[in-house]
């Protein structure tokens, strides 16, 4: 009843009928802060359990040799980078220039992607050097290096604090990768994202745990394809722009990550 | 679709548009460098509680170049930037309530 009374209230009016926007902007940007604030006091959440968790161990281990640092340090030169290219591709959709919008935002996804790939590294070297968690199995034909085996043993939160948040880290910046692929390529991108999948899977070995991680990206593609055909749109400047708060969030939330996890607990020889 | 939303979001678009780009830049480069600075702090032998809150400090500087600039908070209207920054401000400081138990159990030392 209300509905209608404030659609033909609105017809007739046009849009002065309307009050203005509370926060001068449009409601999907609104809601994409709104997930964004949500999601930070996880992730802020995690941060605080792995520094009290620091402060309160007095051995807290420090395996991170400067190679881990190095790798680290590339990671997030990557996403420093894919912010960059992100805000190039938010503007060249606001000027209209859907060719350098869609370069922009395949460099992103590039940088994005090269992220990933040094971190599944990191962490695969990490799990066979023995720095693992209980659920991950052994890798066969692999002797465990004594040091990240006392780690595992005797501070048991650090393997767990350390995978649990760098692991939804990973999580959330692949999924970033794959909201950015759908708003650059659309219905295009569902077969790539397929076959990335099918070569995760087939090319992990059983014991990594990116065999079973590589689901997500199924997953994703379900997801992805669900919206895509029952809701088919041009994607225009502002959906570019609401995809590039997530992926700004999503780099500004390593750059607590990156200090916190990897340079406070670096072997300093 | 509903006509005030596109007229926000053209009045967004132009707001955009008054940019410039070397602005990105800077603050990519500046980015970069705290990165750096960070990264050799890392390698100093410091107390963990003082180069956990030098790291942190540089941490939320590089938070405040990516909100403000590459998430365009610094461009919009002050009622969006009071409202939900002091609320994710507020709710993040509110954890901090459980430092002091961590700085007690680590002077218990371990038994």
């Amino acid at each position: 009843m209300a509905d209608v009374a404030v659609q033909q209230h609105g017809a007739h009016a046009g849009t002065d009928a309307y009050e203005p926007s509370l926060f001068g902007t449009y409601s999907k940007k609104i809601g994409m802060w709104l997930f964004l604030l949500s999601d930070s006091l996880t992730f802020g959440a995690l941060l605080y359990a792995y520094s009290y968790g620091r402060i309160s161990t007095p051995n807290w281990p420090t395996p991170f040799h400067s190679s881990s640092i190095l790798n680290a340090t590339i990671m997030t030169a990557f996403l420093l980078t894919s912010s960059l290219t992100m805000v190039l591709a938010v503007r060249a959709a606001v000027f209209g220039n859907r060719k350098a919008q869609l370069g922009w935002l395949l460099a992103t996804m590039a940088c994005g992607a090269g992220f990933i790939i040094l971190h599944g590294r990191e962490w695969s070297h990490l799990i066979s050097e023995g720095l693992t968690l209980p659920m991950f199995p052994s890798v066969p034909g692999h002797e465990a290096n004594p040091e990240f085996a006392n780690v595992t043993k005797t501070v048991p939160q650090f393997a767990a604090t350390f995978f649990g948040l760098t692991g939804m880290h990973m999580l959330h910046v692949t999924l970033g990768v794959v909201y950015l692929g759908i708003i650059a390529l659309r219905k295009k991108f569902i077969p790539i994202l397929l076959a990335l999948w099918l070569a995760a899977w087939l090319l992990t070995p059983a014991y990594s745990p990116f065999h079973y991680g590589a689901h997500v990206l199924l997953l994703a593609a379900i997801v992805a394809a669900v919206i895509l055909f029952l809701k088919p749109k041009v994607y225009d400047a502002s959906d570019v722009e609401v995809a590039g708060l997530y992926w700004h969030f999503v780099d500004l939330v390593w750059m607590f990550i990156f200090p916190l996890v990897y340079l406070m607990s670096t072997r300093i020889l | 679709m509903d006509p005030v939303q596109i007229a926000l979001e053209e009045e967004v678009a132009e707001k955009h548009r008054h940019h410039g780009k070397a602005q990105f830049f800077w603050v990519w480069g500046v980015l970069l460098v705290i990165t750096a600075i960070e990264v050799y702090l890392g390698y100093q032998n410091m107390e963990p509680v003082r180069m956990l809150t030098i790291l942190m400090g540089l941490s939320i500087v590089k938070a405040a170049l990516i909100i403000g600039y590459f998430m365009h908070m610094k461009f919009e209207i002050s009622r969006m930037k009071w409202i939900t920054m002091s609320s994710l401000v507020f709710c993040l400081a509110m954890m901090m309530v459980f430092f002091p138990d961590a700085f007690r159990i680590i002077h218990l030392g371990v038994r």
